[in-house]
């Protein structure tokens, strides 16, 4: 026994002398990893709010611009809070917290035009917010009334995806379509053209459909972002089980460009992205954007973090909040004042006490919601089965009191 | 099916236990006594697992031997593949049935037929564990009852128990096992207890846990059925007793192979069987049961036999799993059908 293990043991051994020596930005194994993006990384608005100038990714933007990303970032985050305490309540079944990854959502979404399209993963609730997704949209799956709340077409948000990395192909058959379809820009018209991001996490990047998705994008020309929130952690897995490099560097093996932004800088966000779409309308696609960011808060709120990680690096990822960078820097420059911060700060309330009362009165679907939109028509088996249940919905209520049940009454 | 299974001494460790403990001691046990079995899963180190399976595991045994992996189902099934060629008995942990898909692969192209294409010179000892079924409020992906779709893959076994003895039983039979098992454990009753026998089948040879049980005696109708709709079952075999029907309680465990002779038998002096499950209805265990009873004691039948499942749709949201999900009155329902005709 200890001959085969000790074999086994070296390899480990050796695997982590990788991880320990590894590349900038991702190798630390003491309980503080990386704070920081490294240096290959794009950072236009640093932790203390200064801006910084990058060579290739520069960015005009108004006052009003900057204020809007500020105020998308707040309400954003004020009805992420309370959609955990909403499951906290029991009023929500589960609830996938965004804390920490504004910037990296915001920045994102605020770069694409109306036509582009975005396929989520399931805790892109700031992008769906710039596609112009109601909140409220985003209840019913967390409620478990609905599987999807929004309409897909109308906000170009499709729905959430929860097998990890299967949407990143179905956005590269789409992107494929756009190209297709004749509808990429033309160089004399800059608002021309349309493109898709798919985001996925950090963990997913280790998924077959990932692979594939990135391979055929890259052999069709695809116009396609892909968009990977690498938050450091894939539920109790840190990033160094997926990878041994930088995420970003993946796409050099693809043959198409990979970029790592910090992911708490929604300046630099918006401006990468916003050039990795140009690139795409334009028939340059696809790229790669890593967002170098942080989960903040648990997994969901199914999960307990304190089991495998250290509140310290929580405590060391504080000091580059995406937000409070946003407002230093407004404020110093003088860009907005007391007034607009509270107007802020009034909005979200608001904002988060209708996201809370729509939230109660969102009811329980009912029985023919089993039956619906299984095929185009439904089918006489179908048919059959619904009227069977409601035989037995009739009984139910006829006999109130009727034996108990495990696991529901059907 | 032969089980081989060496241990120590016999304990009389009776205190009760839930469910997801029992396959906790089960895995604890399986690594004590063979150095070459392996946990190889997603959050199943650190963590101990979504639903704490593992717990513990690998503080004790080391991350060499209880391994997280990268976010890969296919990867983990793939290579613990590898890892049984070279010996290994790997016990792979898919978070929940709805994430055994990117795995499918494999398991049908691989892990099902390496013995068969290389005569037997190649075998894959492994056990997939899958959390499974409904009843706990998920999202989506969280709560489907895939496992008839693998008991069409001929080549593994398909196996699954309903109480804490048998998971605990069952999983250490799982891992002895020299062929590939698929192994489903009713998720929403991982925090029910019940006293569990440590090391029962320790000694020499044990009966096989891979087989249909008589659960309760009954001489009015054969109801039959496994997993997490055995509990469901045996309630409403309760309730038909106060009304003077007795009803006969078979659970499966075993999917794939089935183990019918203990179903015919009972349906050869009761004459009349429902077949249930929460999983939808179509091309399913339910049917290959019906299907089966029908071709094989059609003549001691008195009634056609009734199933209830799954409606043939996806799993819906939630909210409404208490309207899907088979409950006792459904139960009841066709045990009154198959009384009445
Ligand atoms: C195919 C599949 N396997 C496993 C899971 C369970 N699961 C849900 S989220 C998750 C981790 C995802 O990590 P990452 O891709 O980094 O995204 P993040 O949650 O950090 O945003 C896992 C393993 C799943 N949803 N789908
Ligand atoms: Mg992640």
């Amino acid at each position: 026994m200890q001959a085969k293990t000790t074999a086994v043991e070296a390899v480990q051994q050796a695997s982590r002398r990788v991880e320990v020596a590894g590349v900038p930005g991702t190798a630390v194994m003491s309980g503080l990893r990386a704070v920081a993006a490294d240096v290959e990384s794009v950072q236009l608005l640093s932790p203390e709010g200064e801006r910084v100038e990058h060579p290739r990714f520069a960015l005009d933007i108004s006052a009003e611009e900057l204020r809007g990303l500020y105020r998308d970032m707040v309400l954003v985050r004020r009805f992420d809070r309370e959609g955990n305490a909403l499951q906290r309540q029991g009023q929500l079944s589960l609830w996938a917290p965004l804390l920490g990854q504004e910037a990296a959502q915001v920045g994102s979404g605020r770069a694409m035009r109306p036509r582009d399209v975005a396929f989520p993963s399931y805790r892109e609730h700031g992008v769906a917010w710039c596609r112009g997704v109601d909140p409220t949209e985003l209840l019913s799956l967390f409620r478990g009334t609905e599987h999807c709340g929004w309409d897909p077409r109308a906000t170009g948000f499709w729905p959430y995806t929860i097998v990890i990395g299967n949407q990143v192909l179905n956005a590269t058959g789409y992107a494929m379509g756009q190209r297709l379809d004749g509808a990429l820009g033309h160089d004399h018209d800059a608002d021309s053209g349309e493109a898709t991001v798919v985001y996925f996490g950090d963990g997913a990047t280790s998924q077959g459909d990932v692979h594939e998705g990135m391979v055929f994008a890259a052999s069709f020309d695809a116009p396609i972002v892909f968009f990977c929130q690498n938050n450091q952690w894939a539920i109790s897995h840190p990033v160094e089980r997926q990878s041994r490099v930088p995420l970003y560097r993946r796409a050099s093996g693809y043959g198409f460009p990979g970029i790592r932004v910090d992911g708490n800088d929604v300046l630099a966000v918006l401006a990468v992205t916003r050039w990795a779409l140009q690139e795409c309308r334009s028939g340059n696609g696809p790229v790669m954007i890593e967002a170098f960011t942080y989960r903040m808060d648990a997994h969901t709120t199914s999960d307990d973090p304190s089991r495998y990680r250290l509140a310290d690096e929580q405590e060391a990822w504080k000091l580059l909040d995406p937000i409070e960078r946003v407002r230093v820097h407004l404020s110093r420059t003088g860009q907005a004042d007391r007034e607009f911060f509270d107007q802020v700060d009034r909005d979200a309330d608001e904002l988060a006490a209708r996201f809370r009362a729509h939230c109660l009165t969102l009811a329980d679907p009912p029985l023919e919601r089993i039956y619906s939109h299984v095929f185009v028509e439904p089918t006489e088996q179908l048919e059959r089965q619904l009227a069977d249940d409601r035989r037995f919905v009739a009984l139910d209520e006829a006999v109130p009191m009727n034996v108990s049940t495990q696991g529901g009454h059907r | 099916m032969t089980s081989i299974v060496t241990a120590g001494d016999p304990q009389s460790d009776v205190a009760p236990s839930t469910f997801a403990k029992a396959l906790n001691d089960a895995l604890r046990t399986a690594m004590e006594r063979d150095d070459r079995v392996l946990v190889l899963g997603e959050d199943v180190g650190r963590l101990g697992g979504v639903f704490r399976v593992t717990d513990g595991l690998q503080k004790d045994f080391g991350e060499h031997r209880v391994i997280d992996t990268p976010l890969a189902e296919s990867g983990i099934i793939g290579t613990a593949v590898g890892l049984a060629y070279r010996g290994y008995r790997p016990v792979t942990e898919i978070q929940f049935d709805g994430f055994v898909w990117p795995g499918f692969d494999q398991i049908v192209s691989q892990v099902a037929k390496v013995s068969y294409r290389s005569q037997g010179k190649l075998r894959v000892p492994m056990v997939i564990r899958v959390p499974y079924g409904g009843g706990i409020g998920a999202v989506e992906h969280h709560s489907e009852s895939p496992e008839s779709i693998f008991c069409h893959v001929a080549g593994i076994r398909v196996v699954s128990p309903a109480t804490p003895q048998d998971g605990y039983d069952m999983l250490l039979e799982a891992i002895a096992c020299d062929d590939p098992v698929v192994f489903f454990e009713p998720k929403r009753r991982y925090w029910e207890k019940a006293p569990v026998q440590r090391d029962t089948r320790s000694s020499g040879s044990v009966p096989t846990t891979f087989s249909s049980l008589v659960r309760r005696a009954g001489s009015d109708v054969t109801v039959v059925t496994y997993g997490p709709s055995v509990k469901t079952v045996l309630a409403a075999a309760e309730a038909a007793a106060a009304d003077d029907v007795a009803v006969e309680v078979i659970d499966l465990r075993t999917l794939s192979p089935l183990d019918l002779g203990p179903v015919l038998e009972s349906v050869r002096h009761t004459g009349r069987l429902v077949v249930v499950s929460e999983a939808p209805l179509e091309a399913s265990i339910t049917s290959e049961v019906a299907a089966r009873v029908t071709e094989e004691a059609f003549y001691s039948l008195a009634a056609p036999v009734q199933r209830v499942g799954g409606s043939d749709t996806p799993y819906p949201p939630s909210r409404v799993e208490p309207l899907y999900l088979p409950g006792v009155d459904r139960v009841l329902d066709a045990i009154d059908r198959v009384l009445d005709s």
